[in-house]
């Protein structure tokens, strides 16, 4: 009896879980693979034999989508900008903060923390308003210094570079914690030895400090670019990805096709393209990793 | 050593003025929100805008519940919130599993729970919707709670906690006549409290947000949790912006409250380079 409960247990264990990831993760995979090759919308789910096998077309017609090829070119766009702007705002900050751990360092930790725990939406209705042209702050507190008005959310690329605005408001936070957890892992004996050697506070900051935080910005920079690549509620909430669908990203755009117009298999295209860019860059970023550890060595 | 002291305080001095500013953008919204909030209608569409509040109302929080269904999305919310805490332990359960059995295909298994955190939501989400709408679990609130529910990153952090657990007390507890579930409960639980704390607080943070899964797959109103119903009163009341600055702030101060009540065990554990 007892050989049988220790046999069975682990599998009771995980079971509740592992069967909730296999339904809810892992079967749709394959599931949105199949609709990928079908004609499957709103009168397919009501009537099965409706759907129609239609072989690589919704691809071939994704690809001549000019809105889907905007989305990606839009996507980029916050790749090349906020993966960067992400990484040195919150390295900088971190680096700021670590300067002291008296309570005033401890307060700025909190206040930085706090954007990246609130609500998507909730703050994204506040950015909407601090961008009104009208009566948002944002052009009320420019005109102050003779600046602006910006047409914040009406321009197509000011649009972009606001949502990004926003986004990196609300990434900082966690960014931070983790380059100031590798931080304070940094070995004081490292500093002190350098000090003795003559090193300035410039020289310690890019010989010793930057190097160190390496594997930090590596998971910062996975995680990040990951984030950017599936950048959906900030456009839905704000823009509803235009104006003229300048703000519209591939997330977003599969979204759209898949609930708003009900195109599941033309939906489920765009998301296996989605899927394969994200495997492709991440496994290009750990390549790119081993073989700087290979340098190090 | 004293010039090094003055070029210390000088240097700290302007870490703090650089810190300053920089919080002083990171709050701004926050307060921005607040203060408008508690506006008249009238006042908050005036041209320039008041920086403080001429007359003070609580007008807009009542209209939340009066000229929406913000009553509805809250109990929405809290049921989801609840259900998330199920997830959880199914987390904690299969971490435990994970940690302290040894059984057939156990590496190949935890991988491919490792795999899922791969795996972007856009490409779940309509797949799960018509998984769910073929079982009649579109529109329910069942539905929103379970694509959600179990998270490999939870299951792996239980994992690496609980492996640190000593097989000692396990061994005696089942010498004892303990069921294996007695042990989860009673030993392996308890024990796990700091990592239990962190987990149950992001748990709750993201049940409270949670957006996607409830814009997907409810249809009715009925079923709309906060975010739903924030990004519909959006839409519904695009001019009204002190109602709009209600409804978040009923949205996030609840958060920052909780945040700032626990923040001690949200900031531990942020450590990556621990991890790897």
């Amino acid at each position: 009896m007892k050989i049988f409960l220790n046999k069975s247990s682990p599998y009771f264990f995980i079971a509740p879980a592992l069967i909730l990831l296999l339904l809810f993760s892992l079967i749709p995979i394959f599931v949105s693979l199949i609709i990928s090759f079908t004609d499957i919308n709103i009168t397919g789910l009501a009537d099965w034999s409706q759907i129609h096998f239609i072989g690589l077309e919704n691809y071939i017609s994704i690809f001549q989508d000019p809105n889907f090829l905007q989305s990606i070119g839009n996507t980029l766009f916050y790749v090349l900008f906020g993966v960067p702007l992400v990484i040195i705002c919150s390295m900088g900050i971190a680096l700021l903060i670590n300067f002291g751990d008296s309570w005033i360092f401890r307060l700025f930790r909190l206040i930085f923390y706090a954007p990246s725990i609130t609500n998507v939406v909730a703050v994204a209705v506040v950015w909407n308003y601090l961008y009104n042209p009208q009566f948002g702050l944002l052009n009320f507190l420019l005109h102050f210094v003779h600046l602006g008005p910006i047409p914040w959310l009406q321009d197509p690329t000011v649009a972009k570079i606001a949502l990004i605005i926003l986004a990196l408001w609300r990434a900082i936070g966690v960014n931070m914690l983790i380059f100031l957890a590798a931080l304070q892992g940094i070995p004081k004996a490292y500093y002190e030895a350098a000090m003795i050697d003559g090193a300035n506070s410039w020289q310690r900051l890019t010989k010793i400090t930057i190097p160190m935080l390496r594997f930090a910005t590596f998971f910062v920079t996975v995680t990040t670019l990951i984030g950017w690549l599936q950048f959906f509620e900030e456009p839905f909430v704000m823009t509803g990805g235009g104006p003229l669908n300048s703000t519209n990203s591939i997330a977003l755009f599969i979204y759209q096709n898949g609930f708003q117009f009900s195109k599941f298999g033309y939906a489920a295209a765009g998301s296996m393209i989605l899927f394969v860019i994200i495997i492709v860059v991440t496994l290009i970023q750990f390549r790119g990793q081993q073989k700087n550890a290979d340098n190090q060595m | 050593m004293n010039e090094a002291f003055k070029h210390t305080r000088l240097a700290k001095a302007i870490v703090i003025t650089i810190l300053i500013l920089g919080g002083f953008l990171m709050v701004l919204p926050f307060v921005w929100m607040i203060l408008s909030s508690v506006k008249t209608d009238m006042e908050i569409l005036q041209i320039p805008p008041t920086l403080w509040p001429k007359s003070i109302t609580l007008q807009n929080f009542i209209n939340l519940f009066t000229q929406m269904d913000f009553l509805v999305y809250l109990k929405n919310t809290i049921i989801i919130v609840l259900f998330s805490f199920l997830g959880l332990f199914f987390n904690a359960m299969a971490g435990y599993g994970f940690a302290k059995y040894k059984f057939r295909g156990k590496n190949g298994l935890f991988y491919l729970v490792l795999a899922t955190m791969m795996i972007p939501g856009q490409v779940t989400m309509i797949p799960v919707y018509l998984m769910l709408n073929m079982v009649h679990l579109t529109n329910t609130l069942l539905g929103i709670a379970l694509p959600g529910l179990v998270g490999a990153f939870g299951i792996f952090l239980f994992r690496q906690f609980m492996s640190t657990i000593s097989d000692e007390i396990i061994e005696a507890a089942r010498l004892d006549g303990c069921s294996e579930f007695y042990i989860f409960m009673k030993i392996i639980l308890p024990v796990s409290r700091p990592v239990l704390a962190v987990q149950g607080i992001l748990t709750f943070i993201a049940g409270w947000n949670s957006f996607i899964w409830p814009l997907i797959i409810a249809n009715d109103q009925k079923y709309y949790t906060l975010s739903v119903g924030l990004a519909l009163l959006k839409g519904q009341h695009a001019s009204n912006y002190a109602l709009q600055m209600a409804g978040s702030s009923f949205m996030v101060i609840p958060i920052v409250i909780v945040f700032l009540v626990l923040q001690k065990y949200i900031l531990q554990g942020f450590n990556v380079s621990g991890m790897k």
